[in-house]
């Protein structure tokens, strides 16, 4: 169970919050030009890795916002949180 | 005659306070502090149980929560009944009754035994091998494997006790309380953290509180006298909270760890009512400090399991700590120096040691010379081969070891015996380490596996870090300490140790016997019956995974998870496929550490709290209504109305008739409603939407149908346009929150340049459906200045009006086909605007209908439910819906997704209707729809989504998804049932008034 740092709130249980895939993925600004296959890139393929992972989070039962979140899913360790927008660390 | 083996008073029993409790029916005594096992020793009673698959009889091994073997049924029979308790870990009290668990029909004559002679044919994986084929005889094994196995009764009636939760925050926990516990967790305090130490024992100070050797001492006090002293201070400490019988069962990452308190499982019935029984804790500490100790390993070696046999510091700690003898013959057989001193207790006590059997050459430590001098006789390099004995162990046959360990050589020696301590080495407890995500290694010299890289804010201290004797565990524990907590001086700076402890040890995983492997029973798990030639044998077949050996030989899988075994089963494999331990690896340790029981992990959610319910503000008149109620998501609904003891189809004719004849009303209260304002609210819905939003004039409602980016429909509903930058959009009543959630996320993540702000008021209005051809005579009646012509308040338009001083919002919009009204007031008037309208509508038969009577009504009509006749899969075109689908919108959620060549499949499922060729027959929802009878196997063209019969109609009528339907009008098809097949015709999904006349009525 994780501690998660909300960046408008502070420090809070993961129960308070829903995971949201993975980051920086934008939806593409003009669909209809793209090809069947590149839309499916955008659809359906997600990296799951065993390692350093860039997520999405929503405090889903406190301020409701998104935020981005820097995680290594071997040992659950949260490197960084950083607003939507934001660019991510180095 | 009981014979008693209580051999001195310890201070930890009270001799005054005896207490009688049932163990298989037979009574017997004890004393206040005993635990059931050691009051069972104390009345010469070993033999507690049999084993899961060989029914050999099995005695009480230890004195812990590791305990294999002793596993009864605690109160067998009353509603506060708990089976797989350990003996070890039950405080008996008045009036305890307990009894064996696995056998039948007793303990002491069991018919399972019969195993025990058939055992050849018991090899690993017998189960997996045998069971399976074939398939058919299944039933009839497993009645035969569930009857013999008995693994526990649950209770049959509700539970009485009280169960709580509890969040705790602290600085520090320490877990466990021996001595590395109670110094760790009294400097933490003492250095101003907010500490908590647990324990699962009901008296603080592990192993060492009982630790009397001579050649040990810590300020010139016995390691027990001087560790009484440090407890006695633990009370004036501030900021130290101490709980003891608590056993963390869970360790999850960021030191979130779960533990659970007993309060009253030793009290007596009458003390128990009223209390809570057990307590979950969840608690978030910034450190944790494991001093979670070692356990004790046994020796694998032929026959090991017989009644008497048991762990050599368990029957050091039941003679200094419970003064129970657990023989009047004692020998022990080690690797270590262990056993001396449990042989070294005993014999101060006046209890007879017959011999020590030690595999290792020599030992000249000043505790093997004190028990040679008492006159003991000690085997080197001899190993037992063979025990006898059924019920109760009564001797052992020794014979000398060959020098590399392999084999025995010379004659055979037997000494008679009636209890056998085995001393096998120590095992770190790292399972909640592990359990925490952090990492271990193997230790080649002390063969032990020991934390290595910590991934959270913690430390290992004492045995289970790998420290064993005491001035290596204080002066590790101080470093550690001073480390971890980042502090300069601590109580252990000048404490003075004197030890004299060797840490000398031959480890040998598998012992030989005089009889090949085949031919002897090495149990490395007791409790599932695993022997080291069922691991052999497992590794000749082919399995080379640990995780893989254990599954297949059930090895570690009991409720002990092999405490006991599982490192001998590591070390059987390693040896045996010629790899090292470390590069094997080990199985995974999970939680709960210790069996929890259901009620404390439910702790106050039971019966009414299980989950939370929503009702509507018209709820208490539905109930003083008599309407049966359904759930949908957390709502409680009125699903129908049944008068004079109408059925259910009864009452759903009356009203869907009453509502399209006359007039009807529905609680519509539950449908999600969504607040939208800000300037680019119209480009908002446009965006998410399939429809155009730009146009829509204020004070006009339209349906909307919204998808998944993959082009799926995901909800539906009707929004209307209040204002200029103000809409409310309702949802789906179960997709309301995930609707918000969904638009909140593309506001802030995709779009976060549209002014546009969500609020959900599903909770703050109540809605009333009117409806049917006198809906507009009853409102009028409410609202009489409101003018309802078609001219000035047309279908799919809004007014805001009064009614008496109650402000409320009126939408002409229809679910039903029929002509209505969705009278939406603050929540708090629902039930008065609920009233009124009934009042009113009285002289016209209003009709209160629920949610069956609605889904009929709008099945008549064939408008969907998202999520009955859709299932994720369904795209607006495959519902038939093309015309919601704007062409010239340029992009909305899912846009592209409907021209993806999947989805353009003329062959999809489509949403069509169909009619039963007989019209009384009602399809079941569900039910498959093929297209051939006598063809096999036959392709499944759909399913039936909804299906009623329709009193408007006169007929059954049914929608359903069918491959490539669109094009089907007029075909027949079939849907076969078990006793009949059933003739269906497809047809047009608007069954009722095709040309929408009756909106207008
Ligand atoms: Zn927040």
């Amino acid at each position: 169970m994780f501690l998660i740092n909300c960046p408008y709130c502070g420090e809070r249980d993961q129960q308070e919050f829903k995971a949201g895939g993975e980051a920086h993925i934008e939806r593409p600004k003009q669909p209809t030009e793209l090809s069947d296959d590149e839309w499916a890139e955008y659809l359906f393929m997600r990296k799951n890795i065993k390692g350093v992972q860039f997520e999405r989070w929503n405090h889903a039962h406190g301020c409701r916002k998104w935020f981005n979140m820097v995680r290594d899913t071997s040992n659950d360790e949260i490197k960084a949180i950083y607003k939507m927008g934001e660019k991510p660390p180095a | 005659m009981i014979k008693n083996l209580r051999v001195k008073s310890s201070e930890y029993i009270d001799e005054t306070n005896r207490i009688s409790f049932k163990f298989n029916g037979k009574t017997y005594h004890g004393f206040k502090g005993d635990t059931l096992a050691s009051a069972l020793l104390a009345n010469d009673v070993h033999l507690v149980g049999r084993s899961f698959k060989y029914h050999r009889p099995r005695g009480i091994m230890t004195s812990g929560s590791e305990e294999p073997n002793a596993i009864v049924q605690v109160n067998p029979g009353t509603n506060r009944t708990e089976p797989n308790v350990r003996a070890t870990e039950v405080e008996i009290y008045e009036g305890l009754e307990a009894s064996s668990q696995n056998c039948w029909p007793s303990v002491e004559f069991d018919i399972g035994g019969i195993n025990n002679f058939l055992s050849p044919f018991f090899p690993a994986g017998f189960y997996y091998k045998t069971f399976m084929w074939p398939a058919s005889f299944w039933e009839k094994y497993e009645f035969f494997i569930r009857h013999s196995a008995g693994l526990g009764k649950s209770p049959t009636s509700n539970d009485p006790d009280i169960y709580d939760h509890r969040n705790i925050h602290c600085d520090v926990l320490v877990v466990g309380a021996g001595i590395s516990g109670i110094l760790a967790a009294k400097n933490a305090a003492k250095n101003n953290f907010k500490t908590l130490l647990v324990d699962e024992k009901n008296e603080l100070g592990g192993s060492t509180i009982f630790e009397n050797n001579k050649f040990n001492k810590i300020d010139n006090k016995t390691p027990s006298e001087w560790l009484k002293k440090e407890i006695e201070e633990l009370k004036n400490i501030k900021n130290l909270e101490i709980k003891t019988r608590t056993s963390v069962a869970a360790y999850h990452q960021y030191n979130y760890l779960l533990a659970r308190e007993n309060l009253t499982d030793h009290l007596e019935a009458k003390d128990k009512t009223n209390k809570i029984r057990q307590r979950l804790l969840k608690i978030r500490a910034k450190k944790v400090i494991l001093a979670t100790g070692a356990l004790e390993r046994p020796l694998i070696f032929n026959n090991n399991d017989r009644p008497g046999i048991m762990l050599s510091s368990a029957i050091k700690k039941y003679s200094e700590f419970y003064g129970v003898a657990c023989g009047s013959k004692n020998v022990f057989f080690t690797n270590n120096d262990s056993a001396y001193e449990s042989a070294l207790s005993l014999y101060n006590k006046g209890i007879n040691v017959e011999a020590i059997i030690d595999i290792r050459e020599q030992s000249e430590s000043k505790i093997v010379k004190k028990v040679k001098e008492a006159g003991i006789k000690v085997y080197w390099s001899h190993t037992i081969v063979d025990t006898a004995g059924y019920k109760r162990l009564n001797g052992i046959s020794i014979m000398k070891l060959s020098n590399d360990g392999t084999s025995v050589t010379g004659s055979k020696i037997s000494i008679s015996c009636d209890c056998l301590g085995v001393a096998g080495g120590w095992t770190p407890a790292v399972h909640l380490y592990t359990q925490s995500g952090s990492k271990l290694k193997f230790d080649e010299e002390k063969q032990i596996f020991l934390p290595n890289q910590n991934t959270s804010q913690q430390i290992s201290v004492g045995s289970c870090g790998g420290d064993f004797k005491i001035d290596e565990i204080i002066k590790n524990l101080n470093q550690k300490l001073k480390d971890n907590l980042n502090i300069k001086e601590t109580d252990l700076d000048n404490i003075k140790v004197e030890i004299d402890q060797e840490n000398s040890k031959r480890n040998i995983w598998l012992l030989p016997s005089d009889k090949p492997l085949g031919k002897t029973k090495p149990f490395v798990d007791y409790q599932n019956d695993a022997t080291a030639k069922d691991i052999k044998l497992a590794l000749r077949e082919g399995f080379r995974s640990i995780e893989h050996v254990k599954r297949y030989t059930t090895t570690g899988m009991g409720t002990d998870q092999g405490k006991l075994g599982n490192m001998h089963a590591l070390g059987i494999i390693a040896d045996t496929a010629g790899v090292k331990m470390g590069e094997l690896g080990t199985t995974t340790f999970r939680p709960p550490y210790t069996p929890l029981t259901f009620g404390t992990i439910v702790g106050r959610n039971v019966g009414k709290f299980f989950d939370i319910f929503r009702r509507t503000p018209i709820n208490d008149w539905h109930v003083e209504n008599k309407a049966e109620f359904e759930n949908v998501g957390q709502w409680k609904r009125a699903w129908y109305y049944p008068i004079n003891g109408e059925t259910m189809h009864q009452a759903v004719q009356r009203e869907s008739k009453a509502a399209r004849e006359s007039a009807g009303i529905l609680d519509a209260s539950t449908l999600g409603k969504i607040d939208i304002q800000g300037s680019d609210a119209s480009e908002f819905l446009n965006r998410v939407y399939t429809n155009a939003w730009s146009k829509l004039a204020v004070g006009k409602c339209r349906y909307g149908l919204m998808l998944n980016e993959d082009g799926m429909v995901y909800d539906d509903g009707v929004t209307t346009r209040l204002g200029e930058n103000h809409y409310i959009m309702t949802t789906t009543t179960g997709g309301a929150a995930n609707v918000l959630g969904k638009l909140e996320d593309y506001l802030q993540t995709e779009w976060p340049e549209l002014d546009v702000y969500l609020t959900s008021v599903t909770d703050h209005y109540a809605t009333a459906s009117l409806c049917g051809p006198n809906s507009k005579n009853i409102l009028k009646k409410i609202i009489p200045d409101l003018d309802l012509s078609d001219e000035n308040f047309p279908h799919m338009s809004f007014k805001e009006a009064h009614i008496g001083n109650i402000q409320c919002r009126i939408m002409r919009i229809s679910f039903t086909g029929e002509h209505s009204y969705e009278i939406n007031v603050q929540a708090s008037y629902g039930k008065d605007l609920w009233e009124k309208c009934i009042e009113a509508g009285k002289e016209f038969n209003i009709t209160p209908y629920g949610t069956e009577t609605m889904h009929l009504l709008r099945a008549e009509k064939g408008f969907i439910i998202v999520g009955q006749d859709t299932d994720g899969t369904m795209t607006p075109i495959d519902l038939q819906m093309d015309w919601i689908v704007s062409k010239k919108k340029y992009d909305f959620i899912g846009k592209r997704s409907l021209y993806r060549s999947d989805t353009m499949r003329e062959d999809r499922k489509q949403l069509v209707g169909l009619l039963t060729d007989d019209p009384n027959i009602v399809l079941e929802e569900g039910a498959q729809i093929v297209s051939e009878l006598n063809q096999s196997p036959v392709e499944m063209l759909g399913h039936v989504t909804s299906s009623y019969f329709s009193p408007n109609l006169k007929k059954s009528i049914a929608l359903a998804v069918v491959r490539g339907g669109k094009d089907m009008m007029g075909k027949k098809l079939f849907v076969p049932m078990e006793n009949k097949n059933i003739n269906v015709t497809v047809a047009n999904p608007v069954f009722y008034d095709e040309k929408n006349e009756r909106l207008n009525a």
